[in-house]
């Protein structure tokens, strides 16, 4: 970790976004990772994403669990809500921290042991309820801070820093979540902005619940020859499925981002989404077609990345529940509060 | 683009803006940080050997290293480097054992230097370690040329620059006061192996106005009247003063009025602010006094009245500008008569060159001023050398200094035979700054703080005596917080392309958005398109060879860097490292020895 803060020297030629903010008024505090961190990129590129979106700091909520990854919402947003959570909790956190108030916008950081060992309920269940929030995997394959063991995403024949070989097969959070119908599912690179940026961007504007999956090379534990998640393997084995492009909800579509096999998927505050397919046999939109095409190269060694799946009509938590649009905290205290009267009556009904 | 060629000393040299700005280029962040460690002796010491009068320097440089320098950049002051400069003078330790010393056996060259100002003086300190014998030809009675004779003694006072003149003196120079050299044909005949001329440019420009004859005893050419002051010739002048001119000797005018006599003082300036040539800080002192600065007024005559200098005509201006801030119309509104009883004439200084025989192969040019070489500083005669502001016209002390030093490798190379065309190379010495996973050999975190300003005497107190120097220097608590402000931009980041792994860490990190893996591309492109636009085309841009892993480059803009060091902190294969560079300036005695020795020059 670095002693000194980052100067708060401002360059004068850096852009301003709708609020008047710059860039570095969506930093957080300084990284306790590792140098060379592919998680501290990821910091990067929701701090790029959120100024993009222009979003109020102090409207943003930031969760998290227990590991590496789960250190990453101190860095970024500091005038945002957080709350870290234990671990593999961080989903349920979320789901009542959105019952309460669906108004704010909703980044759970988590990483491959969070989320596919110790919160893999937690994780599918958030899922399973359209839970309106991006979730992040800071995917590396290993336990960093307890010293780079295998963690459930680990491919077969991986090998470890000392050079034990992986034999279990790993739990893909794309094909499961596909699976569990997931609305929002994505893969992309922690060494990739220019990728990964638009994504974060159409995950935090799509309602219901946005998965995206970031390879994120461990340079302490996961980075050396036979790693399948290091910095060079992952850029041989990548292999983009669609290209994601975000267009806000008053921008035109530009005549150079619609060409070729562009699909335009609108979103539900009036912002597009354009997904650029590399393979023309590629659908977006269709749930079985985009497990097959994940399963199949999987097998073959690839790392497919891309907006995989986007299914926009599904409604979410708050819709399927039927609970009130307006945020608890802004309900009157006698509509919170009815008083005896009130409880005995809703007492009564389940006499 | 071209993969930049960092083993070429002049790169990181010019990442060093103050160093790269700085005539001499003197070590400043070297320097500043030995300020930071108290060691004032060290200090003085370095910047003694690029600047030669850090004491006089600290006090009345024209400091072209401050406007250059990125602390000005980054927020909107720069460092107080200049009065840094006269911390470490003012606080050092005795330094007689550390000063160069002539041997004992002499090298057998004599070289008769003409005028005793700063750049003879830098001569003679870089010859005579190297055994040569000085003679110094000077038409005062005392030393230090323009130093001594323009610059009042409440900015330098005489012990200052009696100190560090006598050091170089001391080294066994031949100093002879009071001896103007009248003919070269006469000097040429003595034999001497070289000549060099650093008699400056010692006559001031006349304005002739109807009246001027009339009014001439209460009109004054501004450096001679300064001289006769400081000689104590004058002193006093009337109530009224005009000055006119707005360089830096008109401001050494006007507070030398007020402190002989003087109530009202106006300085008359014939356009705005923005064409001022004297410095910003020289007109702040100046205007702190009470000084008058009346812009637009073109001067028309000279009003005498019973034989006596009563007051001053003149025409009030008006301009226009086109976009660039040019003028491009002018056009008269009316006259004022401005009452005077002196006025004091500061517009401009020339060379003069009366005892150069015109028929001894020294060439001079159509305004009279000889032809001399900007490289070598030879005139067209062999053996000839010429430098301050003898050479190219009125200059500063600074521009001096680096005229004597490279005079003095010319003659150096001359005496031995050598092609004088030839100039020794530029070195640089590059280590590693890293003691530790995060710990670096230098304050590397950011100081906000304000640029502090030198305590002066107070205004009431500063007139009561001629030489009462008005600026008291930076106080402990001052310049400890000063030191911080530099941006230590001497200890370079250097980049080894075939260590990154491309994770974006250092891009990620880097306060100031100076950092951009991307494509390669022409310059003018790159320039577009990287994390922050590089819009200042003065400021160099880093590009690497291609990155291992994507084949893309490694971008730099050098304009905003902090040197903060966090791009090396945050980077996991070492690509990055803060390295101390040190400029390694090439001095007379720093030549290799040579065999053939060359002829006398008069023979």
């Amino acid at each position: 970790m670095s002693y000194i803060a980052k100067p708060k020297v401002v360059h004068p030629g850096l852009p301003r976004n709708e609020l008047g903010l710059s860039l570095r008024d969506y930093e957080g505090g300084m990284s306790t990772l590792c140098a060379g961190c592919g998680h501290d990129s990821i910091t990067a590129a929701l701090v790029q994403a959120a100024f993009e979106l222009s979003i109020p700091p102090h409207r943003m909520a930031k969760l998290s669990g227990i590991g590496c990854s789960s250190k990453t919402p101190a860095y970024f947003a500091s005038a945002s809500h957080g709350f870290n959570s234990v671990h593999g909790r961080m989903a349920s956190v979320a789901t009542g921290a959105n019952a309460a108030n669906n108004e704010l916008t909703y980044i759970g950081v988590s990483g491959d042991g969070d989320t596919l060992s110790i919160g893999l309920g937690q994780f599918c269940h958030a899922i399973r309820r359209n839970l309106n929030m991006l979730y992040i995997i800071e995917n590396n394959g290993v336990y960093g801070l307890t010293k780079g063991q295998f963690s459930a995403s680990a491919d077969v024949g991986s090998k470890a820093k000392k050079g034990e070989v992986n034999q279990q097969p790993p739990i893909d959070p794309c094909l499961l979540a596909l699976s569990i119908g997931c609305t929002f599912v994505a893969r992309s690179f922690s060494g990739d902005k220019e990728h990964l940026v638009p994504l974060l961007k159409a995950g935090i504007r799509h309602r219901g619940f946005a998965m995206i999956d970031v390879i994120s090379p461990c340079v302490t534990f996961n980075d050396h020859e036979g790693s399948t998640k290091s910095y060079s393997f992952t850029r041989q084995h990548y292999q983009p499925a669609v290209y994601a492009d975000y267009v806000p909800p008053a921008q035109e579509i530009r005549s150079g981002q619609a060409a070729g096999s562009v699909q335009a998927v609108t979103m539900h505050d009036g912002s597009r989404v354009l997904l650029h397919k590399v393979g023309a046999d590629y659908d977006a939109t269709d749930r079985l077609a985009a497990f097959g095409y994940l399963s199949r190269h999987q097998a073959g060694g690839a790392i497919v990345t891309g907006l995989l799946f986007i299914d926009e009509s599904q409604p979410d938590m708050h819709e399927v529940q039927g609970t009130p649009a307006e945020p608890l905290n802004s309900v009157s205290y006698a509509r919170l509060n009815p008083g005896q009267r009130g409880l005995d009556s809703i007492q009564a009904r389940f006499r | 683009m071209q993969p930049t060629d960092i083993s070429n000393p002049s790169y990181f040299h010019k990442v060093v803006d103050c160093q790269w700005g700085c005539p001499a280029h003197t070590d400043v962040p070297g320097y500043i940080r030995l300020i930071a460690q108290g060691r004032y002796t060290e200090s003085y010491m370095l910047n003694r050997q690029a600047n030669v009068f850090p004491g006089i320097l600290g006090r009345v440089c024209d400091r072209p290293c401050e406007p250059a320098c990125r602390r000005g950049r980054v927020e909107e002051k720069p460092v107080a480097i200049c009065r840094l400069k006269r911390v470490a003078a003012d606080l050092r330790d005795e330094i007689d054992g550390l000063l160069p010393r002539a041997p004992e056996r002499k090298n057998g060259r004599r070289v008769a230097l003409v005028g005793a100002g700063p750049a003879s003086l830098t001569v003679a300190n870089d010859l005579l370690p190297l055994g040569y014998e000085v003679v110094i030809y000077e038409a005062l009675e005392v030393p230090g040329g323009l130093m001594r004779s323009n610059i009042p003694s409440f900015r330098l006072p005489v012990e200052v620059l009696d100190e560090e003149i006598g050091m170089i003196i001391g080294m066994g120079a031949d100093l002879r006061l009071g001896t103007p050299v009248k003919s070269m044909k006469a000097l040429l005949a003595e034999g001497y192996d070289a000549i060099f001329v650093g008699s400056g440019a010692p006559r001031g420009k006349n304005l002739r106005l109807p009246g001027r004859e009339e009014a001439a005893a209460n009109i004054h050419i501004g450096i001679t009247w300064l001289e006769s002051v400081a000689f104590g010739h004058i002193g006093k002048i009337g109530e009224r003063v005009l000055i006119i001119g707005v360089g830096n000797t008109a401001m050494d005018c006007c507070r030398t009025s007020l402190r002989l006599g003087a109530k009202s003082v106006k300085v008359m300036a014939r356009k705005p602010r923005q064409f001022f040539k004297a410095s910003e800080w020289e007109l702040e002192d100046a205007e702190e006094e009470h000084v008058e600065i009346v812009v637009n007024h073109a001067p028309k005559s000279f009003v005498v009245e019973g034989g006596r200098l009563t007051g001053m005509v003149f025409e009030k201006m008006a301009y226009e500008f086109d976009g660039r801030g040019r003028i491009t119309a002018e056009k008269v509104l009316g006259e004022e008569l401005i009452p005077c009883d002196d006025v004091v004439l500061a517009i401009g200084q020339e060379n003069a060159f009366p005892w150069i025989e015109r028929e001894l192969g020294i060439e001079f040019d159509k305004w009279d001023v000889p032809v001399v070489d900007a490289t070598t500083f030879e005139g067209t005669r062999r053996g000839v050398f010429f430098g301050g502001d003898a050479a190219f016209g009125p200059k500063n002390i600074i521009w001096s200094v680096e005229h004597g030093h490279q005079a003095a490798i010319s003659i150096h190379r001359y005496c031995q035979g050598g092609d004088i065309r030839e100039r020794p190379p530029y070195g640089m010495n590059l280590a590693t700054a890293k003691m530790g996973i995060h710990e670096w050999s230098f304050s590397n975190a950011y100081d906000a703080t304000a640029r502090r300003v030198v305590p002066q005497v107070d205004l009431k107190e500063r007139f009561r005596k001629l030489d009462l120097e008005v600026e008291l220097g930076f106080t402990a608590e001052q310049f400890t917080k000063e030191v911080e402000r530099c941006l230590n931009c001497d200890i370079q980041t250097v980049f080894t392309d075939k260590l990154c792994i491309e994770c974006d860490a250092c891009v990620d990190i880097c306060p100031t958005r100076c950092l951009t893996i991307t494509p390669d591309g022409t310059e003018a492109e790159l320039r577009g398109r990287l994390s922050a636009p590089a819009e200042n085309l003065e400021q160099s841009l880093f590009v690497s060879g291609p990155l291992p892993q994507t084949g893309r480059v490694m971008v730099k803009d050098e304009n905003l860097c902090l040197h903060c060091s966090l791009c090396a902190e945050r980077c996991p294969t070492g690509a990055w490292d803060m390295q101390k560079f040190t400029l390694t300036v090439p001095y007379a005695g720093d030549l290799p020895a040579q065999a053939t020795p060359r002829a006398k020059t008069g023979t």
